[in-house]
């Protein structure tokens, strides 16, 4: 069975380099995939398209229309590539937003993998001092190794094939946490499995 | 089918003029729309209840007992009657006085409240929301249901050999709406109880409320209540009319930019389109009307919010006209045209004490057979 792997990035530029790295762990993480005999199908959600959508929902509370179907995707996932650049020394505005909109119940358990970049590697802490608390929030399993890349990674040759091992490292461990489970069917339906009425009436709620 | 309107009380600067109205002027002005309701051949005036500002509505019960006293065919009910930080001996009371006041004019319809802050005044968490409706209510129940209550819960004094007064009106207590957006509980529970479910219908996509409304009716066949058809439905809707559908949007827009709820997010042609919300010509408010029997099913109240986010009286006032001249009558034709004889009215007093009687007779009957075997 095909599994997905939903892909979020939260980069404002285009062409972004958050984009740019979101890219690359996509494709690493479907050939570490592949190689383990995992067929996977990428989803790819671009945050900028959805900005006025998340805007909207935290002021109405619900998804609209054009959001919907992305929240259902990221929580329906197999595996969740989450990619942001840093700004002020956090994730973006617009990632936290996204973040804040969905359910709860969303990423339990979901394997993750972070990534980050910035314009400079001095950024590079805000992986492990804000993303990671932040999908340990979520309860989901986040990959040992985050990937940072500051502005010189994409240059200099060193720095760019030292960015190679990392996204092959980190593309590697979100293969094996996705190979070593079954596909999730995550059930997103609140009416589908009620708590019967005699049990909230003895406080089983 | 009823056809009626709700009101939530809110105190709201019309944007227009920048003016905000005293609490004098909103809380005379929504007991003239409750007057008017019935003025133009509306069926319901429900009114909300709030303990924070920008709302008014403390005392539901004190407003609609005023309004029971001007008007005479007038349905009187809730949007809603908190269950979670009122005492339910307090709403037995005020619920039967009210009903022996209107002659039986009332129902009431049940919410949980989402202001964190209100629970603590009243004793109450709202972390313990659910459990809170579920106990008080069960509460409730018994209060009106039987003379005498022995009751002990986790959430009020224990209560020995209580009688709330007065009695329920002819022994039969108000009809109960559970009002709910998104809790599977309180569908549950009005499905359990056989009570009816009211969906706010304002603020969510129309694919929710059907889903919310097909779970209530599943439930309520399940608890034996009868077929899923059978449940009693009640849906709100929000609507902005004029003769000409632009000069609708023209006048309403400034209102929805900075309505308390939505305000300063989606454009109204994005929200309209998400939700039930219908600005434009009376014809198009019937159709869209008309729609929600598609998805939600045959149904027995709709109300409509037209008194908030600081609209003034007069334009209140013209809405419920063009409601009751030319919106409500077709839709009474169209919506009668379409239900199946088997799908019952909206329980009113008179149609609970005929059950009543119609049951009591039965079981005499039954009695009188067994006597006579």
């Amino acid at each position: 069975m095909t599994r997905t792997l939903a892909v979020v990035s939260a980069g404002l530029s285009v062409p972004s380099s958050t984009r740019l790295l979101a890219d690359r762990l996509t494709d690493a993480t479907v050939t570490a995939l592949a190689e383990r005999g995992v067929e996977v199908r990428p989803e790819v959600v671009e945050l900028r398209e959805h900005a006025r959508d998340l805007a909207d929902h935290l002021v109405t509370g619900f998804p609209n229309a054009a959001l919907r179907p992305v929240l259902d995707t990221v929580a329906g996932a197999d595996a969740l590539i989450a990619v942001t650049p840093i700004f002020s020394a956090s994730y973006s505005g617009l990632f936290k937003t996204f973040v804040d909109v969905l359910d709860r119940e969303a990423l339990t358990g979901t394997p993750v993998l972070l990534g980050a970049t910035a314009g400079s590697a001095r950024h590079q802490l805000a992986l492990d001092h804000a993303l990671r608390p932040l999908f340990a929030y979520l309860h989901a399993t986040v990959v040992p190794t985050g990937v940072f890349a500051a502005a010189e990674d994409w240059g200099a040759s060193g720095a760019s094939r030292e960015l190679g091992d990392r996204i092959t490292r980190a593309a590697g461990e979100l293969a094996d946490l996705v190979a070593g489970r079954s596909p999730t069917g995550r059930a997103t339906d609140p009416f589908a499995d009620p708590t019967p009425f005699e049990a909230l009436l003895r406080g089983e709620a | 089918m009823q056809f009626g309107v709700f009101s939530v009380s809110d105190i709201t600067p019309d944007p227009t003029t920048g003016r905000t109205p005293t609490e004098a002027e909103r809380l005379q002005a929504v007991l003239r729309i409750a007057e008017k309701t019935e003025e133009v051949g509306l069926d319901v005036f429900a009114l909300g209840e709030h303990h924070n500002p920008p709302f008014f509505s403390s005392s539901p019960t004190t407003t609609l007992a005023w309004i029971a006293a001007r008007t005479q065919r007038l349905q009187l009910s809730t949007a809603t009657t908190l269950i979670t930080t009122n005492d339910p001996v307090k709403i037995a009371e005020d619920y039967a006085m009210l009903q022996h006041l209107a002659g039986g004019r009332v129902d009431l319809t049940l919410g949980r409240g989402n202001t964190g802050p209100v629970y603590p005044w009243f004793g109450q968490d709202i972390r313990q929301g659910i459990p809170l409706a579920i106990e008080n209510y069960a509460l409730l129940r018994r209060l009106w249901d039987s003379d005498v209550v022995d009751w002990e819960g986790r959430f009020r004094t224990p209560l020995q050999g209580f009688t709330s007064t007065p009695r329920p009106l002819d022994g039969v207590p108000p009809f109960v709406w559970h009002g709910s957006i998104r809790s599977p509980e309180i569908a549950e529970q009005a499905a359990y109880y056989g009570d009816g479910f009211f969906h706010n219908h304002i603020f969510w996509p129309a694919d929710h409320t059907r889903r919310m409304v097909d779970f209530y009716r599943r439930r309520f066949e399940h608890y034996g209540h009868g077929d899923a058809d059978r449940a009693i439905v009640g849906l709100g809707g929000q609507v902005f009319m004029r003769k000409n559908s632009q000069d609708a949007i023209r006048e309403f827009r400034p209102y929805f930019d900075e309505a308390p709820v939505y305000g300063h997010g989606p454009s109204l042609e994005d929200f309209a389109r998400e939700t039930p919300l219908t600005v434009g010509s009376p014809q198009q408010v019937i159709d869209r009307t008309l729609g929600f029997r598609e998805y939600v099913g045959d149904y027995q109240r709709q109300l409509f919010l037209v008194d908030h986010a600081g609209l003034p009286l007069k334009t209140v006032l013209e809405q419920l006209d063009i409601l009751g001249e030319d919106v409500v009558p077709v839709l009474r034709r169209e919506f009668a045209a379409r239900k199946p004889a088997h799908v019952p009215d909206a329980p009113t007093h008179a149609s609970l004490v005929a059950a009543r009687d119609e049951a009591l007779s039965q079981q005499t009957q039954q009695t009188q057979q067994e006597v006579t075997v």
